[in-house]
């Protein structure tokens, strides 16, 4: 029970201190996970990266509730993730009451008016980085294009988009590798 | 009945948004259309809230939206209905770790997800550059080019941009330049 405890503290403390998750907690996790406490190597905590990202939901809530589970099982997993998303939940509740009591204010209109044009340009900032690991070949560059198009031009469900890529990965690839054993069994 | 359907959507979100804080916005979007919860203005000042406030940005989105639709209760909910998918998927996937990983079909999956989720951010990025850069309404009216863009909010985007590339802050950093940008110059609301 105290050590259900301590995990949930500890990891109320990375979603404290953690701006922007993701990559961001790394450096926060090597330290606070890895050299403080030993509870997981910097090894398994490059791998629960690799697999938290290709997995559904938030990178650093993914890696949260594999630690948690490598170290008080299920129970364990669920409490890192609830620590984890503790702060978030009482930091914006608070924010969102206060914000709505000014946001009638010139200033905080036009305030806001210059933040959404800054944060325009941090996603696209994003994008292009993504872009960079993701779109690798031709295929890629196809399914990013028609993704991109489909959503803007068409109001069908980013869900079906989702789907749809993952096939076309899958069948492309195993087309390809298909196809280069029939030239001569090179590997794909 | 509502915290119901919030914890739903959000679950739905949670389970297919692949990746970082940034995949969850163009589902947001599309949440906005279907339930009119929030318009995109509002979820432009929550991006920019929840990337300068501690913690995940999705989870910070999650816990915005539900507080804007009920209160607290809705706060909760929404942020447990997008941690759900994960809390599953993992615990599922730590049982079997290796396999997962060196399967040849799942790699070949986000072969596919990769880009496909580029393209969404990217659109959601253009949905953005929509209500704080262009005058759309000005497209259809007035044919002259000069009247499209919001000038200084253009400018401001390039500075940004600049501003990024060559000092590579913490973007708690822009937003706090282009709130006062925003103040100094009177952009328009």
């Amino acid at each position: 029970m105290k050590e259900l405890w301590q995990l949930f503290g500890v990891f109320a403390r990375l979603g404290a201190v953690t701006f922007g998750g993701g990559y961001a907690m790394l450096p926060i996790l090597q330290r606070e996970i890895v050299e403080k406490r030993n509870w997981a190597t910097e090894d398994e905590v490059m791998d629960y990266y690799a697999i938290g990202q290709c997995t559904p939901g938030i990178i650093s809530v993914n890696v949260s509730t594999f630690i948690g589970f490598k170290l008080k099982g299920i129970l364990g997993g669920i409490i890192a993730t609830l620590g984890f998303i503790a702060p978030s939940i009482v930091i914006i509740a608070i924010i969102a009451t206060f914000i709505s009591a000014f946001a009638d204010a010139m200033v905080v209109k036009h305030a806001f008016a210059g933040i959404r044009v800054c944060v325009c340009v941090l996603i696209f900032n994003a994008v292009i980085k993504l872009g960079k690991g993701a779109v690798k070949d031709i295929v890629t560059g196809i399914v990013c294009a028609l993704v991109f198009l489909a959503a803007t031009f068409t109001p069908v469900s980013p869900i079906i988009l989702v789907v749809l890529a993952g096939a076309a990965g899958a069948v492309s690839k195993a087309i390809g590798r298909r196809f280069a054993k029939d030239k001569g069994g090179k590997n794909a | 009945m509502i915290l119901l359907q919030l914890f739903y959507e959000f679950f739905k979100i949670g389970l297919f948004a692949v990746g970082g804080g940034a995949a969850t916005i163009p589902f947001l979007y599309s949440l906005s259309d279907a339930t009119a919860w929030f318009s995109y203005t509002d979820l432009a000042n929550m991006i920019a809230i929840s990337e300068s406030t501690p913690g995940a940005i999705g989870v910070n989105m999650s816990s915005y939206v539900g507080m804007t639709v009920a209160g607290i209760p809705g706060c909760i909910i929404a942020t447990l209905g997008l941690v759900a998918p994960s809390i599953i998927v993992i615990l599922v996937i730590a049982h079997f770790l290796k396999r997962f990983r060196d399967s040849r079909l799942v790699q070949d999956i986000f072969y596919g997800l990769r880009p496909a989720s580029t393209g969404l951010i990217a659109s959601a990025c253009l949905g953005l550059a929509q209500i704080s850069l262009l005058d759309v309404g000005a497209l259809t009216s007035i044919y002259t080019l000069s009247n499209l863009f919001h000038w200084k909010e253009v400018v401001l985007a390039l500075l940004i941009y600049m501003g990024i590339k060559k000092f590579n802050k913490h973007p708690i950093v822009y937003i706090g330049a282009a709130a006062a940008f925003g103040i100094i110059f009177q952009l328009a609301a």
